[in-house]
């Protein structure tokens, strides 16, 4: 930025000059506008407020570019109010306004200091107004920062939720899929059922797609993906959980299922891989024992 | 030149792949295995591959071949012990080796191999003894 260093330590020395009208206005300005009395504290939004006039009147002095060094710890300081401020719930229109309300007392101070001369008056407010708008779109990043980080971070804590694999009986391994496949999830799916299926030595997995929304042809492709990685290792793989609904769109959309086993039920799919594993069930006729009660 | 060695275990075959795959030597196990199967008259071809743990399409075409060529030459051929790593990278080249056969390790493959000569006897398809 072209600007001369004897002027914009101008902002500085009128911020340090006329600090209490400033802050006073300011905290006016937001009571009309944006403060939130339920979500935060007057006493705390004043510190806040002080801290920032005492930070911005020291990096003024030394530059007007709010990405150079002068304003690192102005910079550490708003992201820290937005992190702060996003957990709170302040919405992102009253984060920025927080700072861009600073405008109008700054802008009293600029002209009760510098009022006789027009054209240095005009500089100077030209100067604040773009440091005031480029602190307010610093505040809105960080706000949006914070945001993603959490939409980020909410996104893996589910993705490593919702995979579990379940061992249902001596070599066999379930797999209850909840929620939408994407590929991102697939990859995670398919390793965690390779992984489980090489540690319990198991021939039959079966995948239980009863939580899983909608099947379109993406997720169709996942999982015949997944089935085939399966069988390659050498163990059969058997969907389950197809409701009618996905049976319909899967034969709409033209989804070759045939050469995967697939079953309406967990307990089907269950009973099946049982006699591929070789063990057979019967029901233990109930018969009275000798002091009455019912034994099987 | 190294080789992969061939063992011979009653009427099978044992293909045990301890290093890493590269083009020629798995030309050269394709001789070698059909030689041989034509020489012992195997009925099975196991092939261990719990070792491998990088593959190519390559690799994964010549799996398939082997297989073909063993059927051809009238040996059932199952894959054995392929990591989890190796079935997604063949997954995701887009070969799903229809048809060899697979099994989890070396006992299960043992045991379809014995199942599957023993189902072709009874049935004769189109079985050597006939």
């Amino acid at each position: 930025m072209a600007t001369v260093p004897n002027q914009t330590s101008n902002l500085g020395a009128i911020i340090a000059q006329h600090r209490d009208e400033i802050l006073a206005g300011w905290l006016r300005d937001m009571i009309g506008t944006t403060r939130r009395s339920d979500l935060i504290k007057e006493s705390e939004l004043q510190t806040q407020c002080s801290q920032f006039l005492a930070l911005l009147a020291q990096a003024t002095a030394q530059s007007t570019d709010v990405q150079s060094a002068p304003f690192e710890r102005l910079r550490e300081m708003l992201s820290e109010i937005s992190r702060t401020r996003t957990i709170q719930g302040f919405t992102a229109r009253e984060c920025a306004t927080f700072i861009f309300s600073i405008k109008r007392p700054l802008f009293t101070a600029i002209r009760e200091s510098l009022g006789k001369d027009s054209n240095a008056m005009a500089d100077e407010m030209w100067r604040t107004s773009e440091l005031v708008d480029g602190l307010g779109l610093f505040t809105t990043e960080a706000y949006l920062k914070t945001r993603e980080e959490t939409i980020k971070r909410q996104q893996e804590e589910m993705l490593e939720l919702s995979t579990p694999v379940v061992k249902l009986w001596e070599g066999i391994l379930a797999l209850p899929l909840i929620g939408t496949l994407d590929s991102a999830r697939t990859q995670v799916v398919m390793e965690s059922l390779l992984e489980a299926i090489v540690q319990t030595n198991s021939k039959v997995a079966i995948i239980d797609i009863t939580g899983v929304p909608t099947v379109d042809t993406v997720v169709a492709q996942h999982l015949l993906k997944t089935v085939t990685a399966a069988r390659l290792m050498g163990a059969d793989c058997i969907i389950s959980g197809v409701r009618p609904q996905i049976a319909q769109t899967i034969v709409h959309l033209g989804i070759n299922l045939l050469d995967v086993t697939t079953k309406a039920t967990l307990a089907d799919a269950f009973i099946l891989s049982l006699k591929k594993t070789g063990f057979k069930f019967t029901r233990v006729q109930k018969t009275e024992s000798k002091d009455g009660r019912t034994e099987e | 030149m190294e080789k992969i060695p061939i063992l011979r275990m009653g009427d099978y075959l044992l293909v045990t792949i301890q290093v890493d795959m590269h083009d020629r030597l798995a030309l050269a196990l394709q001789d070698d295995l059909t030689k041989r199967i034509s020489e012992t008259g195997a009925k099975g071809v196991l092939i261990d591959i719990s070792s491998l743990e990088i593959v190519d399409s390559f690799i994964g075409r010549m799996l398939g071949n082997i297989a073909s060529m063993s059927r051809v030459l009238d040996a059932h051929t199952v894959v054995v012990g392929m990591q989890p790593a190796v079935a997604i990278t063949l997954v995701e080249l887009g070969m799903s080796l229809p048809g060899v056969r697979t099994a989890l390790n070396v006992d299960a493959g043992m045991e379809l191999l014995r199942n599957s000569v023993d189902g072709q006897e009874e049935f004769g398809y189109g079985s050597r003894f006939y």
